[in-house]
């Protein structure tokens, strides 16, 4: 047997061994997940959020939904039942960070986009009991009062871009203009947000005359999942899954 | 050399008004504006120092032969473990009811569940553990050398750029302050702050190692080592980001999607397994032996114990990403160490519960003792069932539910609880100079409290999350779902009931500590020689 008392007397040795122990598994574990290509599967539809979404985004991420809501659906008879088809490593490609969740105190919201009206959402959020009895989920009432920033969001965006989410220098530019024209409809950016962002949709998500959080985030519950077209999903080349 | 410890405090201080002016949301000015008054009152109270007899170096050596320990350290960690420890759980409390009652989340920003979870979580692992950890491994690390703890300020500012640390995290939460990956939700500035408290940590450790008077290092010191090198590395790996702008608080992390989950649990399990497992396995090294007054069972199994644990334990994040779109390989990987990990935690366990042979009638005689076994009990099986939820066909029932939170809080109450109550309670005698604790009842009062709160707790979430795991995957005779996602909340409302209740025993087992902790501060020693006074005597002897 190796004699223990050598490192039980000298300290810098015991700290060298103790990195190199502790530093094996998450080399073998995590390394290879940025360089094998089968970790995220090649599909059409996936694109980086619009402002306005990734706005919403990050108030999803501000009052914790994550806490309650996982972003990941399993690939269970039930779960996919239940939620659609189960979450692909694709769809979370652009998540800084990711929002897969560890807990369903609230149901899963991998899918949620376009299960419920703009109405619904509004509602529900800000009184859960009055559309679901049964729902300990607190109100955000408070979201529809609270304007919209949208001064600063093209910084936003360039901070995405150096860690690698493809935002072009147009959509960079043209990022506030692309927030504000995804409120409305009838706006003259729409041609514009839609060419950048191929299926965004624009409308005024909460019905209310004010550009609020309650826009933004209803925004982006409504594209969740909704990328990836299933109907005619054909996940390309080898997939370790 | 005293004049130049308040450069940093400048520059803390410098930094601190700028970001209070510049402060793009208010969050960042508030957190700008605490820099501030950090630095500001560090340098009064360094300037008053300087100015008494106590900013000279402490001489090693007394005057009566002894080495000078510095108990003043651990002594202000003994206060706010207790301190935090009463916050922390009452918030947890809180959320708990949240839970039962959610007209409790008063519909406001700062007060509901989703931005109050991560108070409560940051609270007991960090601020409660955190400080049972760095006050424990200040008191060991000196008695196991025979050496006083290296360095006259940086110690504090060890201790009080943790506290700094904490309230930036708790204060930003409830701000809306956060990255969202869970017990690593502070941002950019908060992170960077935490790894120059890290560091320096990590710097007087090794520098008491260096200073020790004993040919070996002592068992303890080695978990707390592998506690603080790891916990830096997964914490700068962790929360690699991209700042939106320097005067603002929102950053993005660095990785995306599924290399940001597997990095993000390699993080996060191993929190629990060197945050609050190797940790306190520091704690269980010595303040056992030393309680039971008996040598750790078998020094072999120590050697194996801590290589095998620190080896196996970094592997298991996985195991918290089972049949999601992390690829297979890496599912496997994690559930085999998983699974392998049962074995050194089970050595671990043997060894402390073992050092108990031949004196296990204290376990009757000693509330204190009593305390720290059964911390080991639990950590038993806790350890056990966690390899058990990572085996992947379990897991596919118990993930996503309540299941995780009975089996989080039976190590986190049964194990990281118990064995820092029985360390304060050590500890408490021992920074205050006093000849015992004042009352051994009361600790077998809180003893007694928190072990049914922990029973109610456990229980409780095992019933709600096998029930609602089961609910969801039930399908009635026609092949259709049976419940709607709302049936299963609302058949969990008595169980979280039922775990509000233990939860609000182990605040009160909590409070009857604190109570005890200040009754020996004051040198008061409740007489306890008469078999059950009717009333409690109080004799307030001044030690």
């Amino acid at each position: 047997m190796i004699d223990h008392s050598k490192i039980e007397k000298n300290s810098l040795l015991m700290v060298v061994l103790i990195l190199i122990v502790v530093s094996i598994g998450g080399l073998v574990e995590i390394v290879p997940l940025f360089f094998l290509e089968s970790t995220i599967e090649k599909v059409k539809g996936v694109r980086p959020y619009t402002p306005l979404e990734l706005t919403g985004r990050n108030i999803y991420i501000r009052e914790g939904c994550y806490n309650c809501h996982s972003q990941m659906i399993r690939p269970f008879r039930d779960e996919q039942e239940r939620y659609g088809n189960y979450s692909l490593a694709a769809e979370s490609m652009y998540d800084h960070p990711f929002q897969w969740g560890s807990k369903r105190t609230g149901p899963d919201l991998a899918r949620v986009g376009g299960k419920y009206s703009d109405e619904w959402q509004v509602s529900h959020l800000k009184d859960p009991r009055s559309v679901v009895p049964e729902s300990i989920m607190p109100g955000y009432a408070f979201l529809a009062e609270t304007e919209l920033n949208t001064d600063s969001i093209k910084n936003h965006l360039k901070a995405n871009v150096m860690i690698g989410v493809p935002y072009s220098d147009d959509m960079i530019t043209q990022a506030e203009t692309d927030m504000i024209a995804q409120l409305d409809a009838d706006s003259d950016g729409v041609d514009g947000l839609q060419e950048r962002y191929p299926g965004a949709t624009a409308r005024n998500y909460d019905g209310a005359e004010k550009r609020s959080e309650m826009d933004a985030l209803i925004a982006y519950l409504q594209v969740l999942g909704t990328m990836v077209d299933f109907s005619s999903f054909k996940a390309e080349g080898e997939n370790l899954r | 050399m005293n004049s130049l410890i308040f450069l940093p405090i400048l520059l803390t201080a410098f930094f601190g008004l700028f970001a209070a002016i510049m402060g793009e949301d208010p969050g960042m000015s508030v957190h700008g504006a605490f820099f501030l008054i950090a630095a500001v009152l560090a340098g009064y109270s360094v300037m008053r120092r300087n100015s008494s007899a106590s900013g000279v170096p402490v001489p090693e050596i007394n005057a009566e032969g002894k080495v000078n320990y510095n108990d003043d350290i651990v002594r202000a960690g003994v206060i706010a473990s207790t301190f935090w420890g009463v916050i922390g759980f009452t918030a947890g409390l809180a959320i708990a009811l949240q839970l039962a009652f959610p007209v409790l989340n008063f519909d406001l920003p700062w007060t509901n569940f989703g931005r109050l979870r991560p108070v409560h979580t940051s609270a007991v692992i960090f601020a409660f553990g955190g400080n049972v950890l760095i006050a424990t491994s200040f008191h060991v690390v000196q008695r196991t050398c025979r050496a006083r703890l290296a360095g006259l300020w940086s110690p504090w500012f060890i201790f009080w750029g943790y506290q700094l640390f904490i309230l930036l995290a708790a204060s930003g939460y409830v701000l809306g302050i956060t990255q969202s990956k869970e017990y690593a939700e502070p941002e950019w500035y908060t992170d960077i702050w935490l790894t120059l408290v890290w560091v320096t940590y990590l710097v007087v450790f090794l520098a008491t190692l260096k200073k020790r008077k004993e040919k070996h290092i002592y068992v303890a010191n080695w978990f707390y080592l592998a506690f603080i090198v790891t916990i830096a590395m997964l914490h700068v790996m962790n929360n690699l980001a991209v700042p939106v702008s320097f005067t603002g608080t929102k950053s993005y992390p660095m990785f995306a999607g599924v290399q940001d989950a597997l990095i993000q649990w390699w993080y996060g399990h191993n929190a629990v397994g060197f945050f609050l497992t190797a940790g306190f396995l520091g704690i269980m090294y010595y303040f056992i032996p030393k309680q039971i007054n008996r040598p750790v069972y078998s020094y072999r199994l120590s050697i194996v114990h801590f290589w095998s644990l620190i080896f196996l334990y970094i592997w298991a994040g996985p195991h918290h990403l089972y049949y999601t779109a992390l690829p297979e390989w890496a599912q496997t990987l994690g559930m085999t160490f998983s699974v392998m990990l049962w074995m050194p935690s089970w050595g671990g366990m043997i060894n402390g519960l073992m050092t108990l042979s031949g004196a296990w009638d204290k376990l009757r005689t000693d509330p204190i003792i009593r305390m720290l076994v059964v911390s080991v009990a639990f950590y038993g099986m806790s350890t056990f069932e966690g390899p058990l939820m990572a085996i992947k066909p379990v897991n596919a029932l118990s993930h996503y539910t309540d299941w995780t939170i009975g089996h989080v809080h039976s190590g986190a109450l049964g194990w990281v609880g118990f064995v820092s109550f029985g360390a304060i309670y050590f500890l408490a005698p021992v920074v205050w100079k006093r000849e015992r604790l004042y009352s051994l009842k009361l600790v077998s009062l809180h003893f007694w409290v928190a072990t049914i709160g922990i029973v109610l707790y456990i229980t409780s979430m095992w019933v709600s999350g096998i029930l609602q795991g089961l609910m969801w995957r039930a399908y009635d005779k026609l092949g259709f779902l049976e419940y709607s996602f709302a049936e299963t909340v609302a058949a969990m409302k008595p169980f979280y009931i039922i775990r509000a209740m233990g939860g609000g025993l182990f605040v009160l087992g909590a409070l009857i500590m604190a109570y005890n902790v200040w009754r020996t501060a004051r040198g008061d020693l409740r007489d306890e020689s008469s078999p059950e006074p009717a009333t409690p005597v109080n004799t307030s002897v001044k030690a």
